[in-house]
């Protein structure tokens, strides 16, 4: 395991993309088949399932330890991850076995037959045997949900370059349904058993938030103007009776939107479309954590297929009968696209609507309501304006509505986990209810390192309670929360459920005194 | 004997303070870190080898007395003497014995011998205050052989990739000890704060390995392949970008987590500290024999219990030490 744990490491000491990439390539140049195998089994989900039950694996290494309960929490809560605490609080080991990744992978994966005896001593034997760092990777490996400090996208682009390929193709040859151990790696990779080309995305054409009035973007009679939604963006291919759906992220998405991936099958045209993936039900389209619950599912049943229909919103026509149009004016393409779209009604794939304005304050008003059917504002694009590669400025506009913002103050917080574990970086925030606080929001983001350092100083010197996990602070520290929808739930003290909060700012010129009531934050609900 | 009061802990017979945070008659200081030496007191007490490093950062006017590891003085009828506490150079516990009874306020310590400070001496006491910086099983340093070999093999694998070597460390304590474990290594360069800490060691009589000075604001040309070590405030400044080809490792017991090294993006983390690790702690207070055990900075709600939880009569209590430091600075 000596070269993958050389990987780890060296993957977990920088940020620098360059130098994960150079790791990558190396490990690729060194380790045995196998090897390379599992790493990219474990990047696409292909890993045995746990069979080792962490409660078990936590009771025998405090008993190795010799520490209580109580304590291996606090140890667990201050590094914020099992395997590795497991891997800190167990004494050095006392003789060391090298074993390759795959030999171990193996050994694990026919664990499921082994007697909880027989579990204990192959795991506690892999421990006395192992340097730390591996005996890290184990218990990881163990649980079956190691993550490699490093994005799916920097794996693809090492495959790349390795290989002298394009990452595209490196995403499709890799994504497909192969077995372990029917298929040797360097095949794999270069797509012996797909056709990449046929699968090839085109990059995104992005748009640039509107930043300026918008009469000073001329005539509104020159744009086309749609609502923003909410969704997931999807690039939808068909060629040669297959279907590629790809996200912004340059995911295959496919098996995830199979109502999509049908209708699409049954189009005899050979094409390319560029769209918003949303529940939509009964004439509306829900918001996006309704479509959230339809993510990353390893299978979508047939009850939630019809609870949560799945449409797209087409508003690009890129590519028919093989020809690229991304060249044309986007009102030619339009039209085509309508023409398409007219010939094939009534299933998932829907016509994004434009919306026709009069002038520039009628816009306005309509973007000010664009909420009340959930969306998030408004997409202006040029009428003469080609399908750029990626973003240029000047011709496609996002035109978002402000989010919703309210004063909160910070009662709770949590250290955060694997790269944020050394810090209080999971806040908990109150309004005021009459005389009393309650909690409104949880907020991970939107510091700056530098104030993060600031707020852990008063954490550390204010906390009332100190004992577990979670400290709770001294009510004097507002934020500025800002937040994309607001509902009633009953899951929430509060009462009140906010969609994606987030801290806008840190209002040091305000106390608690000053923060907003639920009352009148109850009024903002539609 | 001991009272902790708003200005430090106080010796109630002696009249004097350890280590005080706000300004008193006579401070009897552990060690010359900052968070321990604190600036207004109107005489100050301690080893001889805290003296320069207390000259240098209060003032060269300071009222200061250097005593011998050792050494009694009696104060108000309580005998005083100072002890190593293997923290750092000239760190020292303070045993304070009156009418039978004895006390022993630790500081900072560190069990492993790091071939600087003079080694920690165990002092059986009545009632032991201790540090719990790392108070938690989780921290378990690695030999100081092992450690030297880290850092040794770290430099030579960049010297190999053509890149230079940037250490990170407190310029007091850590950087000395960066400086030896790379002894004949490569050719070491220190930033002028360092520089100056260097030289409370070297008129101590302790070698280190040669060194030059390296002023980062002139051309740092020269500086490529080599060995640079900078306290914890350039971690990220621009200057030390402009080193040529740079990989830089932070040497702190903090780094002993993953998330730690990753949170602080620096290329390489060495759980390298001179506190004690758990095992350290836990020994060494068992070891005092103290029947009543009071925890200072760091995981004192942790240690505390669990120290009860063993049977030792254990207190938290609330000290203003180890707050200068942020909480992945090097400790």
């Amino acid at each position: 395991m000596k070269t993958f744990a050389t990987l780890i490491n060296a993957l977990d000491s920088t940020n620098k993309t360059n130098l994960k990439l150079e790791a990558l390539m190396h490990f690729l140049a060194e380790a045995e088949e196998g090897d390379k195998m599992w790493l990219l089994a474990l990047f696409t989900g292909k890993r045995p399932k746990r069979n080792v039950n962490t409660a078990l694996m936590r009771q025998w290494a405090m008993e190795i330890a010799g520490i209580p309960e109580w304590l291996f929490l606090e140890s667990y809560s201050s590094v914020g991850d099992l395997g590795e605490t497991i891997s800190l609080i167990l004494p050095a080991p006392e003789q060391y076995t090298e074993r390759s990744l795959s030999e171990w992978m193996q050994q694990i994966a026919t664990l499921g037959k082994a007697t909880e005896a027989e579990k204990k001593t192959f795991v506690t034997e892999a421990w006395r045997s192992l340097t730390h760092t591996e005996r890290f990777i184990f218990n990881k490996l163990l649980g079956g949900s190691f993550r490699l400090g490093v994005s799916a996208q920097t794996l693809i682009n090492a495959l790349a370059r390795y290989y002298n390929m394009e990452a595209n193709a490196v995403t499709h040859s890799i994504m497909g349904d192969w077995q372990m151990g029917t298929v040797t790696f360097d095949e794999l990779v270069q797509g012996a058993y797909t056709d990449t080309q046929l699968s090839k995305p085109y990059p995104f054409c992005l748009a640039y938030p509107l930043e300026k009035e918008p009469e000073e973007l001329g005539p509104v009679q020159d744009w086309q103007v749609e609502y923003k939604w909410d969704g997931i963006r999807g690039q939808l291919i068909r060629r040669n009776d297959e279907v590629f759906i790809w996200s912004r992220g340059e995911e295959l998405i496919t098996e995830q939107f199979p109502e999509i991936k049908a209708a699409l099958l049954q189009w005899p045209v050979n094409v390319v479309l560029d769209g918003e993936l949303l529940v939509f039900k009964d004439g509306q389209v829900l918001n996006f954590s309704a479509l959230q619950q339809r993510l990353n599912r390893k299978n979508i049943s047939a009850k939630m297929l019809q609870e949560l229909p799945v449409v797209c919103f087409v508003y690009d026509l890129l590519e028919l009968d093989g020809k690229d149009l991304r060249s044309l004016p986007i009102k030619e393409r339009r039209s085509m696209l309508e023409a398409l779209l007219r010939q094939y009604p009534g299933g998932p794939l829907m016509l994004c609507h434009t919306i026709a304005a009069a002038d520039w304050e009628v816009l306005k008003s309509i973007r000010q309501e664009s909420r009340s059917v959930n969306s998030e504002g408004l997409m202006l694009k040029h009428k003469d304006s080609p399908y750029h590669t990626g973003r240029k400025k000047g011709d496609w506009w996002k035109w978002k509505i402000d989010p919703y913002t309210i004063d909160a103050v910070l009662i709770y917080a949590q250290k955060g986990s694997g790269r944020r574990s050394a810090y209080y970086t999971d806040y908990t925030f109150a309004v005021r209810k009459g005389d009393e606080l309650v909690s409104i929001a949880k907020a991970y983001s939107g510091l700056t390192d530098k104030e993060i350092q600031e707020v852990n100083r008063y954490i550390n010197q204010h906390a009332i309670e100190k004992f577990g996990p979670v400290r709770t602070v001294k009510p004097e520290l507002v934020f500025e929360i800002a937040f994309e929808g607001i509902s009633f739930s009953n899951r929430h003290k509060s009462g009140v459920a906010l969609r994606f909060p987030r801290i806008a700012r840190w209002r040091k010129d305000k106390t608690a005194a000053e923060i907003d009531d639920i009352e009148e934050i109850k009024k903002m609900i539609r | 004997m001991l009272q902790f009061t708003p200005k430090g802990i106080l010796c109630v017979p002696g009249g004097f303070y350890i280590d005080p945070w706000k300004p008193v008659d006579l401070a009897v200081i552990t060690h010359g870190h900052s968070d321990h030496a604190r600036w207004g007191m109107k005489k100050y007490l301690c080893h001889h080898y805290t003296v320069p490093i207390l000259k240098s950062r209060l003032g060269t006017d300071i009222a200061v007395q250097g005593i011998a590891y050792g050494e009694p003085v009696t104060i108000n009828g309580v005998q005083v003497s100072l002890h190593p506490a293997g923290h750092i150079i000239g760190s020292a516990q303070v045993r304070m014995e009156y009418k039978g009874y004895v006390v022993v306020v630790s500081g900072d310590y560190k069990v492993q011998d790091d071939g600087l400070s003079d080694p920690l001496e165990i002092l059986r006491c009545h009632e032991f205050v201790t540090e719990s910086t790392f108070g938690l099983p989780i921290y378990n340093w690695q030999s100081v052989a092992a450690q030297h070999t880290q850092l040794q093999e770290w430099v030579a694998g960049n010297r190999a990739n053509g890149k230079t070597s940037v250490f990170i460390g407190y310029s007091l304590g850590k950087a000395q000890r960066i400086m030896k474990a790379l002894e004949g290594v490569a050719p070491i360069h220190v930033h002028y704060s360092i520089a100056v800490l260097n030289q409370a060691y070297e008129s101590a009589g302790i070698h280190l390995p040669d060194y030059t000075v390296a002023d980062l604001q002139e051309d740092v040309k020269h500086l490529a392949q080599d060995i640079v070590i900078l306290p914890p405030s350039l971690l990220d400044a621009q200057v030390t970008r402009k080193i040529p080809d740079m990989a830089n490792a932070i040497c702190s017991g903090w780094m002993q987590v993953r998330g730690a090294r990753r949170w602080r993006s620096a290329d390489a983390g060495f759980a390298i500290s001179d506190h004690a690790d758990w095992p350290g702690l836990l020994d060494t207070v068992k070891a005092t024999g103290a029947e009543k055990v009071y925890v200072t900075h760091g995981q004192t709600a942790v240690f505390t219990k669990y120290l009860n939880e063993t049977g030792i009569a254990a207190e938290e209590v609330t000290t203003r030490f180890g707050e200068e430091k942020e909480s992945v600075e090097p400790s």
